[in-house]
């Protein structure tokens, strides 16, 4: 028997449940009334719903781009020589990630309701209760917490690795500190910043549950679009010509992350996406 | 300077373990309203242990991960050896194939599933609900085991052989204890996003929840104090375990175990 061989039963547990059910939301997309059709898709292009997207872009954009702000200056100090041995310190920027997503989520419903800490610390100093829940900042800081660390371990774990005797290298030639940092650390850190944004800004564009809980469905972002027209609304069709725009529009934005990785290390995936 | 580098990783680590703490300090607070603070009490420890719905959900999220976790990591070690000797284009079609579920949101996967299930009018509980845990961790363990495939020598198998030892027997004593490591990773990992899942189970799942479901139809209610204990208890084990593992202290897989969490 060839070896090859040995992946036919996972050809077909892909097949039956990855390819088909993107081929049934595919089906469902295009069809509406029984025959062939793309009004769904033109439905999309009202303002209405164009906003919701674009709204949706813009709030992962900003996450990102905190968690970026946030995780890099974490990950190169994380990343430092002094730090090497003291591993404690990595495991402690592990742990959170590994509570319950819910749960940490939830905790933030504790921290900025009416009658939460924050609140109540902010009527002791004298500014008087605000309103934090259900506004953006609320999801935005809801994401940017949940996220920050897939920001900070991609770039520690490239940086980690990197030969310290570059560094050495590049300061016996004349380079400053900062001269060091933007010639030698921050190119080797390029992988680990394309893979940190891309594993921060899908789940921040696609998240339904922060804007549920945190948003209190004051406002919508696209995945509580796709949601509701599933398990509210009951429109399939529209319902899968959304996923189906978001599944591209992911699969465009890792494609254009991953030319911007030099090493290619993506290329390992057969090269499609 | 490095005064200041500390002050930089620990205001990150009060950003990140602030939240958590509140939880754990609400869990021993007598008063049932947030608002208030009753004094110290265990009550809300005793009561989790007697609350079914938790407990149910316990029982839902560790089961399903494990069983998951079996199923996919003997699936996915399989598959990764019979891809590793794919020529190219079957290859790279697997391999793309293996990317797809990774690359998807969790809730375009959860929804293609859905449709699926009820497409093939199968009532969603929690069969679906493992069924898809199954498709979404394979592809985990296809990725940690496929390296360590590549690492090793090929010849190895073939001297297995001339020696007189059967495929099956070359197979389980010569490809599996190279491999071994990646194996565990992959189980890891798989385990680790099992438990973690909310968006796929929410949608393969209607007459069975699991914790991560029960905790999202709370807060669309009221979330009992119940679950600050639960919280408190889920963070200790969480501490206890990393700390073992990393005492434990070895190079098997670090880079990839330790980015586990709620991903993509």
């Amino acid at each position: 028997m060839k070896r090859s061989y040995f992946a036919a039963p996972y050809g077909l547990w892909m097949a039956v449940f990855t390819i088909v059910p993107i081929f049934l939301i595919a089906y469902y997309a295009f069809t509406l009334g029984g025959g062939f059709s793309i009004e769904n898709f033109r439905m999309f292009l009202e303002p209405a719903f164009v906003g919701i997207l674009t709204f949706s872009l813009w709030l992962a954009f900003l996450c990102t781009v905190i968690c970026l702000v946030i995780g890099y200056p974490a990950a190169l100090l994380l990343a430092a020589k002094d730090m090497k041995r003291s591993s404690i310190v990595v495991v402690l920027f592990v742990i959170p990630m590994w509570m319950n997503f819910l749960l940490r989520t939830y905790a933030w419903m504790t921290l900025l309701e009416d009658t939460g800490l924050i609140n109540r610390f902010l009527e002791w100093i004298g500014i008087g209760r605000q309103r934090l829940m259900y506004t953006e900042q609320a999801v935005l800081m809801g994401m940017v917490y949940n996220f920050l660390p897939f920001m900070i371990f991609p770039v520690y774990s490239v940086l980690s690795k990197r030969d310290e005797r570059l560094l050495e290298a590049a300061q016996d030639l004349g380079a400053n500190a900062f001269m060091t940092f933007l010639r030698v650390t921050f190119p080797l850190s390029v992988p680990g910043i394309v893979s940190g944004v891309t594993m921060v800004f899908m789940p921040a564009v696609t998240t339904f549950v922060i804007p549920r809980l945190l948003g209190g469905g004051t406002f919508m972002m696209f995945g509580d679009l796709i949601e509701n027209q599933f398990l509210t609304m009951d429109d399939w069709h529209f319902g899968s010509a959304l996923s189906l725009i978001m599944m591209v529009l992911i699969l465009i934005s890792v494609g254009i992350l991953n030319r911007a990785d030099p090493s290619g290390q993506a290329a390992e995936g057969g090269g499609l996406w | 300077m490095k005064a200041l580098r500390r002050a930089y990783l620990g205001l990150v680590l009060v950003f990140l373990y602030a939240p958590i703490a509140v939880l754990v300090v609400y869990s021993f607070n007598q008063s049932e309203t947030r608002a208030v603070w009753g004094g110290l009490s265990l009550k809300w420890y005793q009561a989790l242990f007697h609350d079914k719905n938790i407990l149910d959900a316990l029982y839902v999220t560790v089961s399903v991960a494990a069983l998951a976790t079996m199923a996919a990591t003997v699936l996915g070690t399989i598959a990764a050896i019979g891809i590793h000797s794919m020529k190219s284009w079957t290859r790279d079609l697997f391999m793309n194939v293996t990317n797809l579920p990774m690359l998807m949101p969790d809730i375009v996967t959860g929804i293609s599933l859905m449709i699926l299930f009820i497409f093939m009018k199968v009532p969603r509980g929690y069969g679906t609900m493992l069924l898809a845990h199954v498709t979404f961790d394979i592809p985990y363990v296809i990725f940690s085991v496929l390296p360590r495939l590549k690492r090793m020598n090929p010849n190895l198998y073939e001297a297995a052989l001339d020696l007189g030892a059967r495929p099956q027997t070359a197979l389980l004593k010569v490809i599996l204890p190279e491999i071994l490591p990646g194996v565990i990773t992959g189980a890891l990992l798989s385990f680790t996003m099992s438990l973690d899942d909310f968006a796929i189970s929410y949608f393969t799942s209607v007459r069975t929840a699991n914790l991560s479901m029960l905790i999202y139809s709370m807060t669309r209610r009221k979330v009992p104090p119940t679950i600050n204990a639960l919280s408190a208890i889920m963070f200790v084990t969480v501490l206890v375990l990393l700390f073992v593992v990393n005492n434990r202290g070895s190079d098997t897989g670090r880079g990839r175990g330790t980015s586990g969490g709620s991903a993509p």
